[in-house]
């Protein structure tokens, strides 16, 4: 099994090695195998379309998990220009699991504020898998402050497992930490702009996810609780997840379906790991056009639409 | 029924299950010093052990009706009812659930409002329910926290909400995610007006409510020896592979690393809350605390 791809992109996969053979046949020995070489390439390209076209909830699942895909690190250089990190929360100390500071966005300063997990053993460990503690979330408070302070627009990424269940977490307030940002975010004085580009985590997502506009990637989840953690709750086997995933409706199609998700930012082929650039191109348009569709409101106007937009959510009944 | 038991002729069988002696119920152990107790004894010194002082669960409507002054109370809100507007389904469907929850509790939902007075000091009163669910956050009890902030603003008053909760609700997935962002933002209301939010943390106060509106209190007040964090016990064990220590996540580990401002055993809630509020709102000091020292 090629570890580049997942389970069900297996078919892909031995395509491509298939390609990859021939491709040192033609080198080896001069034969001119070109025109079976493009005929794979098209038949790969159109197994991954028919693949991707029908995935499920638990396939968008390990995309959003999968060890290539971009994380914030990664689009910060190809989104914007000039970012200068800002570290600490000023009472305890400084996490890694969160990125902050602030950049242009095409010309336009901005303040940018994400989770960050990390790409090789050692800066997983660092950046304790995207993970964040009281500290990181405290530290994303000051700078949203600091955005309202000046007038900049804040551009959150959200890549999260959850909030970090550890007991120096815990001491330190994790709760509290997560609260506060959810009440200081409902009455931020300048526009908050959305992303989930990976994994939403649960409460610890959401610290970083009340905004104006909400957007996610196509192949990135967002939900209430792992599959696998509702699975071994729900249905006493981890093992279930899959079935836990596709009732939780963890996709951006069914989040926008029911209301609860603005935007989805479609994905190139076979997911953003497949082409960062085109990826964070999209991304970058994307985030243009909803950082100008909120910049002009009145705060006054801004504050009264978000809270509007946060007394909706939810379905009852009265009678 | 064992094999032993499917040996004996049913006409000499006697019932092994139904319990003999003492019928059900009339006593029960204390789970902080195993002493046996008369629960009627109990009910009346409101789930807390008279031996060791152990706060045992209560439920929701004893604990509004020993909170609140006998006169002037009135619930609010009664008409709002889940639905399963995902169809979400696990080993049960969710309808089932409610359903089973309803008839176990006679509540709608987890959620309990009431407007009245404590000590004299009038408040807006909210109380999760454990029994239902958990006392997991959905849309309900999103919906009814909102209305009740919304109402003590309409009567100028303070709001006091008791917690006791799993979390939040996965039956309603991201709506009950949405519910803490919900529930945090309305609070900015009640601050707008400057009146107070007072949070009584109670055994176990977890997740989504735990990292949204009861944390947020301007005073947090704990009763003794409740569970309350954000991750549970067990999740954190699997995490960091370590045991945890005596009293993590109790209310006395949470006061001695400053997350909470007091904790107040049961029967001494009402004279404090209503202390905290007059002071906050600036009142007369309530009718029993006015009362010189003895």
């Amino acid at each position: 099994m090629n570890p580049n791809y997942l389970d069900f992109e297996q078919p892909i996969a031995e395509l491509e090695a298939k390609i990859r053979e021939l491709q040192l046949m033609d080198d080896d020995q001069g034969l001119d195998i070109d025109e079976e070489i493009e005929r794979l390439r098209n038949k790969s390209m159109d197994l991954t379309r028919s693949i991707f076209s029908n995935l499920g909830a638990w396939q968008v699942n390990q995309l959003a998990r999968h060890p290539q895909r971009p994380y914030l690190a990664d689009y910060l250089e190809r989104v914007f220009t000039d970012f200068r990190e800002l570290h600490g929360d000023r009472a305890f100390g400084d996490d890694p699991a969160i990125i902050g500071g602030m950049a242009r966005l095409d010309g336009l300063p901005v303040m940018v504020i994400g989770q960050q997990k990390g790409r090789d053993t050692k800066e997983k460990i660092r950046r304790n898998f995207g993970m964040p503690r009281p500290e990181g979330y405290r530290k994303a408070k000051r700078l949203m402050e600091l955005a309202e302070k000046f007038g900049l627009p804040v551009l959150t990424f959200i890549d999260t497992p959850g909030a970090y269940p550890g007991i120096d977490a815990e001491a330190r307030g994790q709760s509290e930490a997560i609260a506060r940002n959810l009440y200081v975010m409902a009455e931020l004085e300048t526009p908050i702009i959305v992303t989930v580009i990976g994994e939403g985590g649960s409460g610890g997502a959401l610290a970083i996810g009340v905004g104006d506009h909400v957007m996610m990637l196509q192949y990135s989840t967002y939900s209430v609780i792992s599959p696998e953690g509702c699975a071994s709750i729900l249905y006493k086997s981890a093992a279930k997840a899959p079935e836990a995933a596709e009732s939780l409706g963890i996709t951006a199609g069914r989040l926008k379906e029911l209301g609860l998700v603005d935007e989805v930012i479609p994905e190139p082929c076979g997911g953003a790991h497949r082409d960062v650039p085109a990826m964070a191109s999209s991304l970058k348009a994307s985030l243009k056009k909803a950082v100008l569709a909120q910049i002009d409101r009145p705060t006054q106007a801004l504050l009264e639409r978000r809270y509007e937009r946060l007394m909706s959510y939810g379905e009852y009944t009265e009678r | 029924m064992s094999w032993l038991d499917k040996l004996i002729p049913s006409r000499i069988r006697t019932e092994s299950t139904g319990k003999r002696g003492v019928p059900e119920g009339l006593w029960v152990k204390c789970d902080g010093c195993d002493a046996v107790l008369y629960r009627e004894e109990l009910r009346r010194n409101l789930e807390v052990c008279p031996k060791c002082g152990h706060h045992m669960r209560i439920a929701v409507r004893a604990r509004l009706d020993a909170f609140l002054d006998p006169t002037g109370r009135e619930e609010l809100f009664t008409d709002i009812s889940p639905v399963d507007m995902l169809k979400f389904r696990d080993q049960k469907k969710y309808r089932d659930r409610i359903s089973a929850s309803q008839k176990k509790t006679g509540e709608k939902d987890a959620l309990v409002v009431m407007r009245g007075s404590t000590d004299g000091v009038p408040v807006i009163a909210a109380a999760f329910n454990f029994a239902f669910m958990g006392g997991s956050m959905g849309s309900v009890v999103g919906e009814k926290f909102v209305r009740a902030v919304e109402a003590a603003i309409q009567n100028r008053c303070a709001l006091v909400v008791f917690t006791a909760s799993g979390g939040a609700r996965m039956q309603e997935a991201l709506f009950s995610l949405m519910q803490m962002a919900k529930t945090s933002a309305a609070l900015t209301r009640l601050s707008k007006k400057q009146l107070p939010f007072i949070v009584v943390l109670t055994d176990p106060t977890m997740g989504g409510v735990s990292a949204s509106l009861a944390m947020l209190g301007d005073v947090q007040i704990a009763e003794p020896n409740a569970l309350i964090g954000f991750a549970g016990p067990r999740v954190i064990e699997q995490t960091v592979r370590e045991t945890l220590p005596e009293g993590f996540q109790r209310s006395e580990f949470l006061l001695e690393h400053g997350a909470i401002d007091m904790i107040v055993p049961r029967d001494e809630l009402p004279q404090t809350v209503a202390l905290l509020v007059a002071n906050l709102q600036k009142k007369d000091l309530p009718r029993e605390t006015n009362r010189a020292a003895p």
